[in-house]
């Protein structure tokens, strides 16, 4: 069988084993994937098995399939390469379909194997170049195996447009009119300079990442490495594919968007879309003051902390539901659970309306409070961050010691996306008595979260002595997430859960 | 800039065109710049006109196609208001092989077969669709009273 460390080797070897070669073309790409072997620890029901590869692996993944396309049909390098771009990575198929009819293959992708003598660069006795009607017996010229032959300078200028210009890689023809003949990567580094060859190369990479279900380029700005994962498109209803990129940003497989769990794509995309169309009623609920319920002066929001104290009557209360503080943490805590009461009785069209746009509210409130709040815990973290150093150089305390911070800041922030994405799941689910596990799931994880997070607002000359409280904290916090997710996770696979829309 | 060699020849060799019912001339001293008519061909709705048509070759021709359009008022599913042409050489597939020459013919190719199915005027070619005999009818009308060999016709446009 075909591991993918054989594809992804750095090439040293490129032999593949026999009873590799079977001939069903749909089973082919999964196959090679479940084979593969992730020395991991056993999987929680919301992880997935992903591989992380270099631009240099993508490279020399591509380049073992050439040689074994090289060899079974007996075509060089470049041409097998031509084949499977056009057969799209498909094999089976293009050896299946190549077998039955050479030619008429030959001809779509724009190959000659029979012969490629006369592709080199030659000087030409009374030759004229059509193109730029330059001539001269010193000229330089080059063709395909069509026998279009035209000046080099001509055909330089055409592919550095087609590359750097164009964008174009995978499928270059001849400059000739109407003739289909490709050009292969050793026909296009003969004629152009290094620098469009190096581009050209980097456009090729993109589209085979981007023609293979199984490969995702990392999303992050300036990062070079692509995903391999095996979860396909028709089964993101069932999984969030979510994985970890070793330049550490962590990202949905399925979408490409940052970290979504636990919410599927497609619930994702309606939710992101509802978003956008309802910004401006929802606008007011981003604003970062509000009115203390008891005194009515205005309270202003620091840290990521949901706990507000009003400075002036000393009042405690819950920024999001503006309720009190201390009936939170109790089992009278239902900040994240909306009561459908309204919508029941709502007999007109106007009150049905408002009661809809009321839950929708409850949850975006919730959504965007979280979205802010870890924003705000990173910028309180930043300032500690800062405070932290002064503190190692007056207290002692070292660099290692002083990373429980660092480790509860990134929980922190990493709970938050989770717990952002619940709501939006919350949003589309249906209420019935499943819900009310995933409910309690979402306020432990919520209170674990504001505990945690109110620990960061305390003095900086006080978080010396708070880490072991701040490390039991973030294990906690990072248990609940794993217990949410876990049970999330499982009800999309045995499809228990039941949204109030159909998932596409 | 000078002109390139490959310009010139196709200038020169325009110059002695015959018999295809295309003609390209240098539109004053700008020798980028064409002033094209195109015969409508026989048996087409556009059979007896003259159309005009501008031509302009950008700074990369011919490694970028000639930039035409139509300055005659023409009913046609390929055409639209503007004088803009639906025409895959002009687009993907140009090659730097064909040539000012080439690309008029194929204009002038499309007069004589349009192709409702890759439309760029869309009530047009709804038209031409619906009812073939009816749009052709409008194309002739419209041949006979925009497309007149006028040498005029276009100052008073
Ligand atoms: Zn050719
Ligand atoms: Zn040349
Ligand atoms: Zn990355
Ligand atoms: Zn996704
Ligand atoms: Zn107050």
């Amino acid at each position: 069988m075909m591991s993918d460390e054989e594809y992804f080797s750095d090439g040293s070897d490129g032999t593949f084993q026999d009873d590799s070669m079977r001939f069903d073309d749909v089973e082919e790409e999964d196959q090679y994937l479940e084979d593969t072997r992730f020395d991991k620890p056993v999987k929680k029901a919301y992880e997935v098995d992903f591989k992380v590869h270099s631009d240099q692996q993508i490279r020399s993944g591509q380049q073992a399939q050439f040689e074994e396309i090289s060899n079974i049909l007996g075509l060089d390098i470049g041409q097998a390469a031509l084949l499977l771009r056009h057969f799209k990575w498909q094999k089976e198929k293009l050896i299946e379909q190549y077998m039955d009819n050479p030619d008429s293959i030959n001809k779509a992708v724009g190959i000659r194997p029979e012969a490629h003598e006369d592709t080199k660069i030659t000087k030409v006795k009374d030759f004229v170049c059509d193109i730029c009607c330059d001539d001269g017996d010193s000229m330089e010229t080059f063709a395909l195996p069509c026998g279009h032959r035209y000046c080099v300078e001509c055909y330089r200028h055409y592919l550095t447009q087609k590359i750097k210009e164009e964008g174009e890689s995978a499928r270059i023809q001849c400059m000739g009119d109407k003739c289909t003949m490709a050009f292969d990567a050793s026909d296009v580094q003969a004629v152009v300079d290094d620098d469009t060859f190096t581009r050209y190369k980097t456009l090729l990479d993109r589209t085979y990442v981007d023609d293979r279900e199984s490969l995702r380029w990392c999303p992050a700005p300036n990062c070079i490495y692509a995903i391999e994962c095996g979860v396909r498109q028709k089964q993101l209803n069932q999984v969030v594919p979510t994985v970890l990129c070793d330049c550490g940003y962590q990202f949905c497989f399925g979408c490409g968007l940052a970290d979504h769990l636990p919410c599927p794509c497609s619930l994702v995309k309606k939710w992101l879309k509802k978003c956008e169309d309802d910004s401006e009623t929802a606008n007011w609920i981003s604003a970062h003051t509000k009115e203390c319920p008891i005194c009515v002066s205005t309270i202003e929001k620091n840290g990521g902390c949901n706990h507000m104290t009003c400075r002036k009557c000393r009042h405690e209360f819950c920024w999001v539901c503006m309720g009190p503080w201390s009936e939170h943490g109790t089992s009278w805590y239902n900040c994240n659970r909306f009561e459908e009461k309204s919508g029941i009785d709502a007999r007109d069209t106007q009150a049905k309306s408002r009661a809809s746009l009321e839950r929708y509210l409850h949850y975006y409130n919730r959504y965007a409070n979280h979205e802010q709040s870890a924003k705000l815990d990173k910028e309180l973290y930043t300032k500690t961050e800062k405070k932290m150093t002064q503190l190692q150089s007056t207290s002692g305390m070292s660099w290692i010691e002083v990373q429980y911070l660092d480790n509860a800041s990134k929980v922190l922030q990493q709970c938050r996306q989770t717990l952002k994405w619940t709501y939006a799941f919350a949003f589309y689910l249906e209420k019935n008595n499943l819900t009310h596990i995933f409910e309690d799931n979402q306020k432990d994880l919520e209170m674990a979260v504001e505990q945690l997070s109110e620990l960061f607002e305390k003095p900086v000359d006080q978080l010396a002595n708070l880490k072991v409280e701040m490390m039991d904290k973030t294990a906690y916090v990072s248990s609940r997430r794993i217990m949410l997710l876990e049970d999330t996770a499982k009800g999309l696979a045995e499809d228990r859960w039941k949204f109030n829309v159909e998932l596409v | 800039m000078s002109l390139p060699k490959r310009i010139l020849k196709e200038t020169e060799r325009l110059r002695n065109e015959k018999d295809t019912g295309i003609k390209a001339t240098i539109h004053g001293d700008n020798l980028r710049y064409f002033d094209v008519e195109i015969n409508g061909p026989e048996g087409s709705p556009y059979e007896g006109g003259v159309f005009e048509l501008e031509l302009f070759l950008p700074e990369d021709y011919p490694m970028s196609p000639p930039k035409v359009r139509f300055l005659t008022k023409i009913y046609h599913p390929n055409i639209d208001r503007l004088g803009r042409i639906c025409l895959d050489i002009l687009k993907n597939n140009w090659s730097p092989a064909l040539q000012i020459r080439t690309v008029l013919l194929s204009i002038q190719a499309l007069l004589g077969a349009p192709n409702p199915d890759d439309p760029l005027a869309n009530d047009v070619a709804q038209k031409w669709k619906e009812d073939e005999n009816a749009a052709k009818a409008t194309a002739r009308q419209w041949t006979k009273e925009y497309a007149k060999k006028v040498s005029d016709q276009k100052e008073e446009a």
